[in-house]
């Protein structure tokens, strides 16, 4: 089967800084994928160069085997909750039916079926009775909910989703995995920034494990070997002690990839 | 018509065309963009004046759609390559341009029959004045038409291109991501505030229209749950200024443009001050924003 996503010696910056390093993995179909590594390393970069949202400076990316373009409508991105602001001037529904845009339909306009779509998005999230509500209205969790519906409601068969555990109550994390679940037994492609090691590796099937360069990417007992995680996060002492059980607790040098590039 | 009437309406459609331009810049955290291309749009008018050689319409709406994208452009540049913080490269960017302008008109004053204070100010009680006439017949006052021309651009754009403004307002990476022509959406709006601004500058003058593309908007902003609320209650707040200005300048003898803008802050005022005091009483039925 073609990978989902398949990355070519990826190399990206921000002013002339290397973000990514010659990334080259794949990931397969219809798997839980979890993109993980420490602040600064490139998780959120990588998941922009594989929407298109940057120009990378060299390398390329191919999704089902194709350009980004070919395939735009199988792809859905779920943005930081973070880089929206909540206070603009829309209800739930209009957020979740932006999802139905098409950029072949003239105008756009919206049919009933884009709204029943909609309507089944935000009852699979649990949202339905809020559809109503403007969106400041709503606790964080519910807002990653409303996210994620308005992805659903593209009927992609990729998800790219930039830390959707981020600010999210226990019973809204539940609810998002329970959902995430259920995606990837239906076929669908999950591919998630996740920045919590000690959840990573319950969540996900497959990790690639960041740190501006490509530290590993596979199956997810294969990635969360002692040594990777210190080649990923070497150094990083108050994580290394949060999955101490995954950790040999032996001396190893200090240092720190990101930097060496630079 | 009688003037009174005449001036009013031109007020309004000068509200209106900036609110609802204004209402996008506001949601874009680009208010002050707004104001840098009203400014900047002043040496495009000019030196298209000076190679036309009259106040033919066309040329105005190129220079000045031309210099308001160029602006734009410029504060990109001074951003990026330049690494300046945003809001300096704003205010150098537009003062610079605006200053351009402002030599311009001075230098060539024989050539050019636009003067400072009609730039800064604008002269909206002589608008009534300058009619259009086709074939010998006069059609009615020009500032009229330029106005309702605008609005007619504005509106079928926001009409047309509803569902890509509101995504790429939303957030412009998203739309992207679903295949939004963010790009042309932007230098759309960025044209059309261009535009708005071009014939603002007759009635109300450079400085003023940055009042009605700011505050009708978020005034309304206050008090809207979605979009459509938003661009309706600008409107209303539009005509009320409009009307209200009038008589108040009517009233006291003095500035109308001035009037108008002063109308519109006070009701941002009495909104906000409303909107708190409702919120104490009726908690969160009211507004959809915490205070």
């Amino acid at each position: 089967m073609t990978p989902a996503i398949d990355i070519h010696n990826l190399t990206a910056s921000y002013e002339r800084k290397p973000v990514l390093w010659e990334i080259d993995c794949q990931f397969p179909q219809g798997k839980l994928i979890g993109i993980v590594g420490p602040n600064g390393s490139g998780k959120t970069t990588l998941l922009k160069n594989i929407m298109g949202l940057m120009k990378p400076d060299s390398g390329y990316i191919r999704i089902f085997g194709e350009k980004l373009d070919k395939v735009r409508h199988r792809v859905s991105y779920v943005p930081q909750r973070e880089t929206v602001d909540w206070d603009f001037p829309a209800d739930v529904m209009d957020v979740v039916l932006m999802g139905r845009y098409n950029p072949k339909k003239l105008f756009g306009r919206i049919s009933r079926e884009d709204k029943d779509i909609a309507i089944e998005a935000l009852s699979r999230v649990n949202m339905l009775e809020f559809a109503n509500r403007h969106i400041s209205q709503l606790s964080g969790g519910q807002q990653q909910r409303v996210f994620i519906a308005r992805s659903l409601a593209q009927k992609a068969d990729l998800y790219l989703m930039d830390e959707p555990f981020v600010g999210v109550d226990a019973a809204s994390e539940d609810a998002i995995l329970n959902l995430l679940t259920e995606m990837k037994n239906n076929g669908k492609t999950v591919v998630i920034v996740h920045h919590d090691l000690q959840t990573a590796y319950e969540y996900f099937d497959h990790i690639a494990l960041l740190n501006t360069r490509l530290v590993a990417s596979g199956a997810a007992e294969e990635v969360f070997t002692s040594d990777l995680l210190q080649e990923a996060y070497g150094g990083r002492l108050t994580v290394l002690s949060r999955i101490g059980e995954l950790i040999a607790k032996k001396d190893f040098p200090i240092r720190e990839k990101g930097q060496e590039e630079n | 018509m009688s003037d009174a009437l005449i001036i009013i309406l031109v007020g309004f459609l000068v509200a209106v065309n900036s609110g609802i331009t204004g209402a996008f810049m506001v949601l874009r955290k680009l208010s002050m963009i707004g104001d840098a291309i009203s400014h900047a749009v002043l040496p495009g008018i000019i030196i298209a004046y000076m190679i036309s050689g009259h106040r033919e319409n066309f040329f105005f709406l190129l220079g000045a759609a031309f210099m308001g994208v160029f602006v734009t452009l410029m504060i990109d540049w001074f951003n990026k390559k330049g690494k300046l913080p945003t809001d300096a490269s704003i205010g150098l960017s537009f003062t610079f341009l605006f200053a351009v302008g402002i030599i311009l008109i001075s230098a060539f004053t024989d050539q050019v029959d636009i003067d400072a204070d009609c730039v800064l100010y604008g002269e909206i009680s002589l608008v009534p004045f300058h009619t259009y006439t086709i074939f010998g017949v006069e059609i009615g006052t020009k500032a009229l038409w330029d106005n309702l021309f605008i609005l007619g651009l504005i509106l079928a754009f926001v009409g047309f291109m509803y569902r890509p403004l509101f995504i790429s307002s939303f957030n412009e990476e998203y739309g992207q991501s679903v295949g939004v022509p963010i790009r042309s959406i932007r230098l759309s709006l960025m044209i059309l505030v261009s535009l708005t601004t071009v014939f603002a500058f007759e009635s109300v003058g450079a400085i003023l229209v940055v009042a009605f593309l700011v505050i009708p908007p978020a005034t309304a902003l206050l008090v809207s749950q979605r979009l459509p609320h938003m661009l309706a209650i600008t409107t209303m707040l539009a005509l009320f200024s409009s009307v209200g200005g009038f008589f108040l300048a009517d009233s006291i003898d003095g500035s109308i443009a001035g009037s108008m803008s002063f109308v519109a802050g006070i009701m941002f005022v009495g909104v906000i001050l409303g909107k708190k005091f409702y919120a104490r009483f009726a908690r969160k039925r009211f507004s959809p924003h915490q205070l």
